[in-house]
């Protein structure tokens, strides 16, 4: 157990390294005067010397990198150039706006994605596999965004059912805030919801064609049970693995959502660092999504070998 | 072992048999015909009898569709039809090149890692990681902010996003015929490790890699779409289909036509795109009969 999480960790690590040295070297793609960009808009020659000397723009690059990681290790990954306050203080603001859009979109990819896919594998060759698999093609081909703009059009513009935009918090005022985000959480849950249906149907197909499943229905178990108990139960490890797989492309898919329905989360965060050249956020924002990213995967890495009675038998 | 100089490709053969099969697949026909529509009709644009995509017309300001407008005029009155046919041109060609861009990169990295191995592949294989690890909008977002919001800089930062899937694949695949026969017996002749790669192992990688191409040129597509729609893609006044949903989206209540066409064009030839690479994967899949 524990040799396992080291030797998990001892690839992680090297790739958190490798991605903090990636978005340093961000930094290095702009073009010009690195100091002149940093210092913004103040262009006085005192600020400029102020700026090349704090982030040692004088030295060695392999220099500079070490002074910025060490800053990084310490939580300081340096300052918005629009708003003054610490890049970590302004993502840990926005941070929980993106993880209740992303929880409740999961939730609903599940809720979507998971019982269309175990009908499809039971309902193999027939019409309902064919419609769900046209859906789930059909999920995977949209672009959100326009999803976002077209139910905002019939939704909000011609029903006036949902805010199109706007946020609340659910701890100020719970109804308001489910009413705000559901609508963007369907349109980011649409996507996962249909990748999870194929994830789902061909881990039913796998686990169905099993011995145990045919030892249970030959017993005489009913055809529900069987499914959901013999079969299910054991395709959901591996569904529960590749959900952890699909936290990076929740996060991405974020942005574009924020974006649409103007929330205030992190992916609207970095848009807006982008348009206001604050690029210490840009790289605070890329370095903690991709942070999170490997901690989901170490964690569902450990949570399937704990869960899993057959990898532990093959150490 | 005579039969290393006469089967060089062991794995590809056939393609008549791939090419019958992909044709019988009537989803993949079905994408086929959506994809070469698009197609011709951004590589007609410029002959096609259709009004100036960059004419603006104050008389003609956010009108309907009608007859005279087929889809519609936009918020400084140019024509939304034109403006969608050239459109088609900034998507595919995004969604070609940088994958191509992908591939040029991922292919010879997937194919060195997996065939030397050693500390080469661990190398290889921890940056390709370090990239996975950064959700693929997120990076070509930040990779669109420092080089700068243009067409072609989000077809780099779109193609780097893209490279890994293709050096994990192309690796893979090198480690499962790297110990076969045939290998060993090009080994065993003498050639160099460049002819092997070549001539044994990159055959092996074809199939997949194309699948996986078609299928990311859908992704790429949708990726430019995003970019463009937040602004850090196709600059205007050049038509892209995502910088267009991002002006529309401001309109919603007076034009919302301009925002219908462009969504459902990427739909459709995404959805064109993500059929054919279905297709391509059972009609080359070798295993499947």
């Amino acid at each position: 157990m524990l040799s396992f999480i080291l030797r998990r960790l001892a690839i992680a690590v090297p790739t958190l390294i490798l991605v903090s040295v990636f978005v340093f070297t961000l930094q290095k793609l702009l073009p010009g005067d690195p100091a002149l960009i940093l210092a913004g808009e103040d262009r006085d020659p005192a600020a400029i010397e102020f700026v090349r000397e704090k982030y040692h723009l004088n030295e060695p690059i392999i220099t500079q990198y070490a002074y910025w990681v060490q800053g990084v290790v310490q939580g300081d990954m340096g300052v918005s150039l629009r708003t003054n306050q610490p890049v970590l203080t302004l993502i840990g603001d926005k941070l929980p706006v993106t993880i209740q859009l992303a929880a409740m979109a999961l939730i609903i990819a599940f809720v979507i994605g998971v019982p269309a896919g175990i009908l499809s594998a039971v309902k193999k060759g027939t019409a309902i596999d064919y419609a769900a698999n046209i859906v789930a093609l059909s999920g995977l081909s949209i672009p959100n965004f326009w999803l976002g703009i077209m139910l905002i059009l019939l939704v909000s513009v011609q029903l006036g059912w949902l805010p199109a935009s706007g946020y609340e918090s659910p701890f100020v005022d719970p109804l308001r805030s489910l009413e705000t985000m559901i609508m963007p959480a369907f349109v980011l849950g649409t996507a996962l919801a249909a990748t999870l249906m194929r994830h789902t149907r061909s881990a039913m197909l796998g686990v169905l064609k099993a011995d145990y499943v045919r030892t249970a229905r030959a017993k005489g178990i009913r055809e529900v049970p069987v499914i959901l108990k013999h079969a299910f139960r054991n395709a959901l490890l591996p569904i529960v693995t590749l959900t952890a797989l699909l936290f990076g492309e929740l996060l991405g898919g974020a942005v574009l959502t924020e974006q649409i329905f103007t929330i205030p989360g992190f992916g609207k965060l970095i848009v807006d660092a982008v348009f206001t050249r604050d690029y210490a956020v840009v790289q605070g924002v890329v370095l903690c999504a991709a942070a999170g990213v490997i901690l989901v995967n170490l964690v569902a890495d450990v949570l399937y070998f704990v869960v899993n009675p057959r990898m532990r038998a093959s150490l | 072992m005579s039969a290393v100089s006469e089967t060089p490709a062991p794995a590809y053969r056939g393609g008549s048999r791939s090419w019958r099969k992909l044709r019988s697949h009537r989803s993949a026909l079905v994408g086929f015909v959506i994809v070469a529509f698009f197609v011709t009709v951004a590589l007609l644009a410029p002959v096609l009898p259709i009004a100036d995509p960059a004419a603006t017309s104050w008389s003609a300001v956010r009108k309907a569709p009608s007859a005279e407008y087929l889809l519609g005029t936009d918020e400084i009155g140019r024509d939304i039809f034109s403006r969608m046919i050239w459109g088609a041109r900034a998507s595919l060609i995004a969604g070609v090149i940088s994958v191509l861009l992908a591939v040029a990169l991922g292919v010879p990295f997937g194919l060195v890692a997996g065939y030397f191995g050693g500390w080469i592949d661990q190398v290889v294989s921890r940056v390709t990681d370090a990239l996975l690890a950064m959700p693929f909008l997120i990076l070509a977002v930040a990779l669109a902010a420092f080089l700068g919001p243009s067409l072609t800089n989000a077809m780099i930062a779109i193609g780097l996003a893209a490279m890994p899937i293709f050096v994990r694949l192309t690796r893979g695949q090198v480690l499962s015929v790297k110990t076969e026969d045939y290998v060993e017996g090009a080994r065993a002749i003498g050639l160099t490790h460049f002819a092997i790669m070549l001539r044994y192992i990159l055959p092996n990688v074809f199939a997949p890699v194309l699948v996986q191409a078609t299928l990311t040129i859908a992704t790429a597509i949708i990726l430019e779409a995003a970019l463009s729609f937040l602004g850090l893609g196709q600059q205007p006044p050049a038509p892209s289909w995502g910088s267009m949903l991002n002006v529309a989206k401001n309109f919603l209540t007076q034009a919302p036509w301009m925002a219908w066409w462009p969504g459902a064009a990427i739909f459709l030839v995404v959805l064109g795109f993500n059929l054919l690479g279905d297709g391509l994967r059972d009609a080359l899949d070798p295993k499947e009969t």
